[in-house]
């Protein structure tokens, strides 16, 4: 109950800061985006596994969401469903050999693939733009043609709108029975097995999912810049979400996108206060949080709920 | 490197330019695809390359082996080990001290930035996190190769470094009609084979390597046994940093060290270690030979793939033995 209210006050707060802080519109679409792509990641912790090259899904989507938009002017919403439908379909293909794979070596295959993607993109220049990427005209939202402004207003909702979607089908995932079977995976593989339950299968779905929720990032990802660039797939990207998704808190969806603002201002202030240091910053948030509050920043704000809750 | 073929798949002309930046002796007009002294310059290529990668992936290796985490941070010892290398290199210049003392100067770089580097990742953060979930564990290593990657932009810029006085130094040979530089033919090879045996002698002839290898059978055991851990994993990331750092000190001579030159590697030698079997040194050999020769190959015969090779090499031996190619079923990982 509580959460819930927590998801409202934040979701209108988010909306109030895009609409009446026009300036901070796009760190915030960023934001949501990334938050998407860290809720697939989430998924994929859920079951004990870190993939080092999930942001390739994410590049895919920008990639497939500016070549449609480049040659079919299709609309916003239309580019969003069918990069999805891309990402999908290339988790679903790559996960039928990747499912087999656990801890480092999926980490490293996850890697090895994206880096074949990022390598393509970079190298067949006459196709992909090379390392300058594709830019693209900005499509009409839900058949409505907006100016900049509009436009980023209504990606703003659009977007918020998603990522409660998301953020909800994740949890619903997560107390489904596949997802129960999913967590099943890091605590004891064998015994899932053992229950008759296939974890390749389960862990297919959850391969999937994420994809999916990548994609959807990185397609709105690609509408909020206009611009994709081989870049949104490269390795430290992936890193990126990883630890994006270790900030907010992997036990819940809505860690994600937590963890996504957070990340997102503190590289803006980092980079406005200490310019060419964010990494840095960063990297030192990063270890103290693991030091400190290893389930994030959910994972404190779930702790005061708790006990409030109790007094 | 540019590749230009003429109609009849001849090749006209060969332009050398960014990864192997002298081996500009060679131009030759209208030779057959693939001759013998094309054959032996991409031999040699892929070598010197492979030697490189060798060293960087073994320290990452050698890590990974005692500690059980794989240290993202490895690529930012190469970077920093090349760029401190190249600092080294232009205060021997600088300050007029004997040019004899540049090639040394590339290990001596390579041991300080091993050992201060490894010191302070270990005390600092991987003796702190062994009984941490993986995830975190690797997430730790990723942070520190965040805050390398901007510590060494703030020290050594943004511009591109490159000292190549040690190897005009050592000149050239020809063989097989191509004309290479020593260093790269004869150099690099012979201080990864000596690391190599080096580190074999050291594991499995001395005491302390004996210990080593104990703890990357079980560390618990090897407590109880009277090891003293803790030295040893120090002693690993020591050791490992060096040589990471020494791949960077060596490659400092013939590339340019730019910012995002240490993720590249970071990758590259993950490639390695995982195609030759994580925590194995043979594996590592082999893998890199692979790596290194079918990338020059590549080069060659089809340079609109070359960047891809590395990883289409790990993909396709993941697949097939999803542990790597030499990772045997026993305990013995070192």
């Amino acid at each position: 109950m509580r959460l819930r209210l927590l998801v409202v006050v934040l979701a209108v707060a988010v909306l109030a800061l895009g609409l009446f802080f026009p300036w901070v519109k796009t760190p915030v679409l960023v934001a949501l985006a990334n938050g998407l792509a860290v809720s697939g990641v989430i998924v994929l912790i859920r079951a004990g596994q870190v993939s080092f090259g999930n942001a390739m899904f994410a590049c895919l989507a920008g990639y497939g969401t500016a070549f449609m938009a480049r040659e079919w002017q299709l609309d916003a919403l239309l580019l969003i469903a069918l990069s999805c439908v891309l990402a999908a379909l290339a988790g679903a293909i790559i996960g039928f050999f990747i499912v087999r794979y656990r801890g480092i070596f999926f980490g490293m295959l996850n890697l090895a693939l994206s880096m074949v993607l990022f390598s393509v993109l970079g190298k067949f220049g006459a196709v992909t733009g090379g390392t300058d990427g594709l830019r693209f005209d900005r499509p009409t939202l839900a058949f409505v043609h907006f100016e900049r402004e509009g436009f980023e207003t209504a990606l703003l909702v659009l977007a918020l709108v998603l990522s409660i979607g998301a953020g909800w089908v994740v949890q619903r995932y997560f107390a489904s029975v596949s997802g129960q079977a999913l967590a099943a995976i890091k605590t004891n593989e064998t015994r899932l097995e053992y229950l008759g339950i296939s974890a390749k299968r389960v862990f297919w779905g959850g391969y999937v999912l994420a994809a999916t929720l990548c994609g959807l990032g990185g397609s709105l990802f690609a509408l909020t810049q206009g611009l994709v660039t081989p870049e949104m797939g490269y390795w430290v990207r992936s890193g990126e979400l990883v630890f994006v998704a270790i900030l907010g808190g992997s036990g819940h969806a809505l860690g994600a996108f937590i963890g996504a603002f957070v990340y997102e201002f503190m590289k803006l202030y980092a980079a406005a206060l200490l310019t060419g240091a964010w990494q840095l910053v960063m990297g030192l948030v990063l270890i103290v949080m693991v030091f400190v509050a290893p389930k994030g920043v959910f994972g404190m704000i779930e702790r005061h709920l708790r006990s409030r809750s109790k007094a | 490197m540019e590749v230009r073929r003429s109609a009849a798949n001849q090749l006209v002309s060969i332009d050398c330019r960014c990864r192997f930046p002298l081996h500009c002796h060679f131009k030759t007009d209208s030779i057959a695809p693939m001759n013998a002294s094309l054959f032996a310059l991409a031999l040699m290529d892929g070598v010197s390359y492979a030697a490189l990668l060798f060293l960087v992936a073994l320290g990452l290796t050698l890590i990974f082996g005692v500690m059980r985490i794989l240290n993202i941070a490895h690529g930012s010892l190469y970077a920093c080990g090349g760029y401190f290398a190249a600092t080294l290199g232009l205060v021997i210049t600088k300050f007029g001290l004997p040019p004899m003392l540049a090639f040394p100067a590339l290990f001596v770089a390579a041991l300080l930035m091993g050992v201060f580097l490894g010191t302070v990742l270990e005390f600092a953060l991987l003796r702190r996190i062994l009984d941490k979930d993986p995830i975190l564990q690797l997430l730790v290593t990723f942070a520190a190769f965040m805050v390398l990657e901007d510590l060494q932009r703030m020290i050594w810029g943004v511009q591109p470094v490159f000292v190549s006085d040690v190897v005009t130094q050592m000149g050239t040979l020809s063989v097989a009609g191509v004309t290479y530089t020593r260093y790269q033919l004869l150099v690099l090879p012979a201080v990864a084979v000596l690391a190599f045996v080096g580190l074999r002698w050291f594991l499995a002839g001395t005491a302390l390597g004996r210990q080593v290898t104990a703890v990357t059978h079980h560390r618990e055991v090897a407590t109880a046994m009277g090891v003293n851990t803790g030295r040893v994993t120090w002693l690993t990331l020591t050791v490992g940093g060096a040589l990471g750092a020494l791949g960077g000190a060596l490659a400092s001579p013939t590339t340019s060290f730019t910012p995002g030159i240490g993720a590249e590697m970071m990758v590259l030698s993950f490639a390695v270690v995982a195609t030759g079997g994580l925590g194995q040194i043979g594996g590592a050999a082999i893998a890199a030979l692979m790596i290194g020769l079918s990338r020059s190959f590549a080069v060659y015969l089809m340079p609109e793939i070359e960047v891809l090779v590395p990883y289409l090499i790990m993909v396709g031996v993941l697949l097939i033995r999803p542990e790597g190619l030499f990772s045997a079923a026993a305990a013995r990982r070192i």
